[in-house]
């Protein structure tokens, strides 16, 4: 715009003095900025280093940036993470999840369940499925527990698209639901599989473990990346992705150019659903190889903490894959860095929850100042 | 107010505006939509503040810092949008901000008597004072408001376009009510564009135009042409360009659609090579008709033909067979203003922007570019928030949706409703060019249905004009059969 250029030059030109009006050129500057989303990320994986760092310096000896931490810190982000790529979907519909702790610790629960079905034997007694069929009960387990998760998924998605409900309240009650379930498949206590099998050993370190050191990182974390590859891509290049976007910047408008509005909020459902079928392998191995029922507590909160912190606004139209995995990272490193620090438990749930109010507040600032 | 200007972004909404109205008297405020009215409405009420300017209230500076402060000070709006918590009562309605009450605790007996003395005011006497807005008709609810007002014991009240949901007879009742504050020495800014209505209840009038005070005046004495001539600031034939079009093939078939509240029942006839308007009071049922022709409402009974198909439709189905639309509130429903242009252009027709079910954001811009540059768009490149452009140019983007998807019926409603009078020209000029086609880049001839409000620019743009009153539509009849007194007559329903 060259003319404009001119006349605020020559304004600027006729009163020196006055700087009361912010600069134009400036302005202008932040806000070609703001269009440009690896600006948007570049600025939470600076903020990511900052909180690294933080803990690098601050615990003694050196310990967090050792690999073994540093190994650790992946693991546990990555059932976060896992669960955070379907949310991101949600949220950028303007819709939200309540529900994915409750599927993952069901996801867990159906695995260590089917891993403990027991079947005729060949000599008439009692055998484990998991002994006969060493190969295909892990399979069945996840198979089954996939359904399961996106059934729940969906019926999510049917009760909110369908029936007009909010999606709080339908994923607030289903959240009561499925934990309700988780712990009635498992009779309200833990289910220990009788072998253990690849599940298990999704999230196995690779660093201690000669036979694994090939992978580099624990198979789970190749799961996450393989997801985090696709989730992205669908997003950003497919029509679905573009729809996510614009039902959630204004339904109305979806509608109005024919974005078949329900059946994407129903896969978007679905596939919440999926993502947390996959974080409940994860953390089936990460505890243990147990089926424990009351897993995942709270766990809706920091997934949807790292969508938020990622970048992700709650009135929906916003929100990256990649901002999402740095905000998991974000929240995973404040709860390892806080407990080694030795910090109380209280105190890391306070440090938590002020980052997250401050994460989201900034953004609110920066997004006024250039609106 | 003197000298006020206001400016956002790279759209100055002011520059330079003074008025001055006297206690006791009715001054009328009129200018095309965008004219800078309601921001100057605005500055008044303490919503914004002016970048340069000064005000003063009986005589002394007035700077309000915020609506409440406004109240305060003695100045009461009345929106054209009512805004009354619907779910409260009207007492808790009328003195809301101003609860009458010791220690936090409210004085109920106090406000109900406060409420029952300014419901009579406003002559609601038979209202109980615990009804909920909600139950009411919308005259009464505007009379509740203006209750808000006289509560207050407002020095100044402003009433925005306070007619343009009445009936003719709660027309006169309001007007009734008017003149018996003004008689109270209560100023009154009384803003409209219907001016008959300015002549009918107003001493004096002030035209604003572009942001600028154009011309004032006594209005009794003013000829409504002079006043005319004031507002749209040019001869109406440069703003209304057409050339001369004969209408080709059926493009749209209605036969007696009726929604389920409305319409009642409405047929008419499009075809291509063709400007239909339609005309008619706002809530006569022209938005629920655009909207069932377009598969967002469900039809109740007739049936729509576009083609040989006349069967049901949901917008996906419409598009497909060539039929766009424009809604009404650019900001609510058309358009998702967080998203990019492009994103916003492409999204009813992203195939073909890459293989198979795949969408390329470099192919979203390309497609898109070049509709920036025809209708043109200003902005500084397609990857930018529709958010960031002024009213004008989001509207285009919502237009240029419709070229992007090549449609052959375009449906507008109120396409150029609060935008400048540039944009408007700009607007004017590419529906006229898209019904006519363009035989050298093999364009087709479209065919444009276009609802407004704004009775001058029907009557410049369209062929054939109908009319929809309470939900029924009228017979579409050539522009030339038409007149301004006419189409508002059968808008009201007096014909």
């Amino acid at each position: 715009m060259p003319k404009q250029y001119l006349t605020d030059a020559k304004r600027l030109a006729l009163e020196p003095y006055q700087f009361h009006m912010p600069n134009p050129f400036f302005i202008n500057f932040l806000k070609a900025l703001k269009s440009k989303a690896w600006v948007n990320t570049a600025a939470r994986f600076l903020a990511l280093i900052i909180v690294f760092l933080f803990f690098a310096i601050f615990v003694e000896d050196g310990k967090f940036y050792s690999l073994r931490n540093l190994e650790n810190i992946v693991r546990q982000s990555s059932v976060y993470a896992t669960a955070a790529l379907g949310m991101t979907f949600v949220i950028i519909t303007a819709g939200i999840d309540l529900s994915v702790g409750s599927i993952i610790a069901l996801a867990v629960v159906v695995v260590a369940w089917t891993l403990n079905i027991q079947i005729d034997g060949a000599n008439g007694e009692l055998a484990y499925l998991v002994h006969q069929h060493p190969f295909a009960t892990p399979i069945l387990a996840c198979v089954l527990a996939i359904v399961a998760a996106i059934s729940v998924g969906l019926l999510n998605g049917a009760l909110i698209v369908r029936l007009k409900l909010v999606p709080f309240i339908v994923t607030l009650g289903t959240m009561g639901i499925i934990r309700g379930l988780a712990k009635g498949i498992a009779n309200e206590r833990d289910i220990y599989p009788p072998e253990e099998t690849w599940i298990g050993a999704l999230m196995d370190p690779t660093l201690t473990n000669k036979a694994k050191s090939w992978m580099i990182f624990p198979a789970g974390v190749w799961i996450l990346i393989v997801c985090i590859t696709i989730a992205s891509f669908i997003l950003k290049y497919t029509r679905f992705g573009r729809h996510v976007y614009a039902i959630g910047s204004n339904e109305e408008t979806a509608r109005l150019c024919g974005v078949p509005v329900g059946r994407t909020k129903l896969i978007v459902y679905g596939l919440t659903g999926f993502f947390c079928a996959l974080a409940g392998f994860m953390q089936f191995s990460y505890i243990g190889g147990v089926g424990q029922p009351t897993t995942g507590i709270m766990y809706e909160l920091f997934v949807i903490a790292a969508v938020i912190i990622g970048g992700a606004s709650f009135s929906g139209g916003e929100g990256s894959i990649l901002g999402t995995i740095v905000g998991a990272l974000i929240i995973t490193i404040l709860y390892m860095g806080g407990q080694q620090m030795g910090w109380p438990k209280w105190v890391q749930e306070m440090v938590i929850g002020g980052i997250i109010i401050l994460a989201v507040a900034v953004d609110r600032l920066r997004h006024r100042k250039l609106a | 107010m003197r000298g006020i200007r206001k400016s956002f972004g790279a759209t100055h909404a002011l520059r330079g505006v003074a008025i001055s109205v006297m206690p006791g008297e009715v001054m009328a405020l009129v200018g095309e939509n965008g004219a800078g009215k309601s921001t100057l409405m605005k500055v008044l009420s303490g919503a914004h503040a002016p970048d340069d300017g000064s005000l003063s209230l009986d005589g002394e500076d007035y700077a309000p810092k915020n609506p409440l402060h406004a109240r305060e000070s003695g100045v009461a709006m009345i929106y054209q949008e009512l805004s009354l918590a619907p779910h409260l009562s009207a007492m808790e309605n009328i003195l809301l901000g101003i609860e009458p009450s010791r220690r936090g605790l409210i004085n109920w007996r106090e406000m109900r008597s406060r409420a029952t003395e300014a419901l009579a005011a406003v002559g609601l006497e038979d209202i109980p004072p615990e009804t909920p807005v909600n139950r009411l008709p919308i005259a009464q609810q505007q009379l509740v408001e203006i209750a808000r007002a006289v509560a207050l014991n407002c020095r100044v009240l402003v009433l925005d376009e306070p007619t343009s949901s009445l009936t003719a007879k709660d027309i006169e009742k309001l007007f009734a009510l008017v003149r018996d504050l003004a008689a109270k020495d209560i100023a009154i800014i009384y803003i409209s564009h219907f001016l008959e209505e300015v002549q009918a209840i107003s001493q004096r009038f002030t035209v604003l135009r572009d942001g600028e005070t154009v011309g004032e005046g006594l209005s009794q004495e003013a000829p409504e042409e002079e006043i005319i001539a004031l507002m749209v600031g040019r001869n109406v034939e440069d703003l209304y360009p057409r050339n001369e079009r004969a209408p080709g093939d059926i493009a749209l078939e209605v036969d007696q659609l009726a929604g389920m509240l409305k319409p009642v029942s409405a047929s008419l006839e499009l075809r291509k090579r063709e400007v239909l308007g339609i005309a008619g009071l706002v809530g006569a049922g022209r938005t629920e008709f655009l909207d069932t022709l377009f598969g967002l409402e469900p039809v109740a009974s007739g049936t729509v033909t576009i083609g040989t198909y006349s069967g049901a439709a949901e917008p996906a189905l419409r598009w497909s067979q060539g039929m766009g639309m424009v809604s009404e509130d650019r900001k609510t429903q058309g358009l998702a203003l967080g998203l990019s242009i492009a994103d916003n252009v492409t999204l009813p027709k992203l195939d073909g922007l890459g293989p198979g079910r795949l969408v390329f954001p470099s192919q979203q811009l390309n497609a898109c570019d070049p509709w920036i540059e025809q209708i043109p768009i200003k902005c500084r490149s397609a990857h930018q928030p529709v958010s960031d452009l002024s009213g004008g140019n989001q509207q285009k983007v919502a237009i240029a949706r419709l070229l992007h998807a090549d449609v052959d019926i375009l449906l507008l409603d109120e396409p150029t409703r609060g935008i400048d009078v540039g944009s408007k020209a700009q607007i004017y000029q590419l529906i006229d060019s898209l019904a006519q086609g363009d035989s050298k880049t093999g364009r087709e001839p479209k065919a444009v249905l276009i609802v407004s409000s704004y009775i001058p620019e029907l009557l410049g743009i369209c062929d054939r004009i109908a009319v929809m009153c309470r939900g029924q539509l009228s017979d579409a009849k050539p522009v030339e059969d038409w007149d301004e007194h006419q189409l508002m007559a059968t808008a009201i329903g007096q014909e």
